[in-house]
């Protein structure tokens, strides 16, 4: 997979810590590599929408990629509800239901973004860069962003 | 069937399979199903529900199967990985996911549901007014077979015709 340069939270050079949220293992695999790739570091990983908010509690992560169709509670709905607790929080919803109603009920629930599956590695890296905005570096070859 | 219904399926699947699989794909044959559903090895079904009703397996003759979720793990996966699974099921719902992004932008709604793996080795008949369509994909690693069965729900369909009329 191609490697990336690693984007770090500028507040203290550590890695962009992440949850990922989806009932697919496989998914959730996927996303994780890519995350490595990144220089990022998985915080926790939950399966539904209901254990993503706890998750989220336990955790405290940078981001939180979530995906929508889930068993127990979707995500659009878990990201209200960890959004309305925590309102700096930032989701990316990671979807293949990436229609216009999905979308914009997301982005309304509090959502920061949406990326849609199959994702492709440079558009997640860009999407992530955007939403950490100045709260995140990329490091240069030197190991700058610490 | 009608092809406008499956048509959207068709890319999304060959777009997910071309992309996932970092190489081109042929869209091979294309059959009727008239008798019951076999089963060619590890199969996905992602069901429909809303103004379009049915469903759409994504079946990988096992070998396939295990080739593709190690080219996707980035590592030879035993046969018996439940990662192997795993992946059939999220490349179905890629797959629907995207053609139903497609046919949601000409007005159809639908609820996605989580996949399912089909275990009997022969699935139900499909009835009378449900034809199915099997298209075969040819990859580098194998062939992919799509299952797609689907229905306008004709309720749904005049309820929406009733309220735009209003």
């Amino acid at each position: 997979m191609e490697q990336f340069a690693a984007v770090k939270r500028s507040k203290d050079g550590q890695p962009v810590r992440y949850l990922i949220v989806d009932d697919s293992v496989f998914a959730r695999k996927n996303l994780a590599r890519m995350i490595e790739t990144f220089g990022g570091q998985v915080a926790g990983e939950a399966g539904d929408g209901l254990t993503a908010i706890s998750e989220f509690d336990r955790t405290h992560p940078d981001i939180v990629l979530m995906d929508i169709t889930m068993p127990q509670m979707e995500g659009i709905e878990a990201a209200e509800k960890i959004v309305q607790a925590h309102p700096e929080a930032r989701i990316v919803m990671v979807s293949s239901v990436g229609y216009q109603e999905n979308i914009v009920a997301a982005l309304q629930r509090g959502a920061r973004h949406f990326v849609q599956k199959p994702v492709k590695p440079e558009v997640l890296y860009e999407v992530i860069k955007y939403v950490m905005g100045e709260d995140g570096a990329v490091a240069t070859a030197a190991g700058a962003g610490a | 069937m009608k092809m406008d219904l499956i048509q959207p399926f068709i890319n999304a699947a060959d777009a997910v399979l071309s992309q996932g699989l970092s190489g081109t794909t042929k869209v091979g044959n294309l059959s009727m199903e008239e008798e019951a559903y076999r089963r060619k090895g590890v199969a996905g079904m992602v069901a429909l529900t809303g103004d379009i009703e049915g469903r759409i397996v994504l079946d990988l003759e096992p070998q396939t199967a295990l080739r593709v979720a190690s080219h996707y793990a980035g590592a030879e996966l035993p046969e018996s990985d439940g990662l192997i699974k795993e992946t059939i099921f999220e490349l179905a719902n890629q797959v629907v996911g995207n053609a139903v992004c497609a046919l949601n932008d000409q007005g159809f709604h639908f609820r996605v549901h989580p996949p399912v793996l089909l275990t009997s080795a022969e699935g139900d008949k499909t009835s009378e007014d449900v034809e199915a369509l099997v298209i075969c994909f040819e990859t580098s690693l194998g062939n992919v077979y799509m299952n797609v069965a689907l229905r306008h729900n004709k309720r749904r369909m005049s309820d929406h015709a009733v309220a735009a009329g209003r």
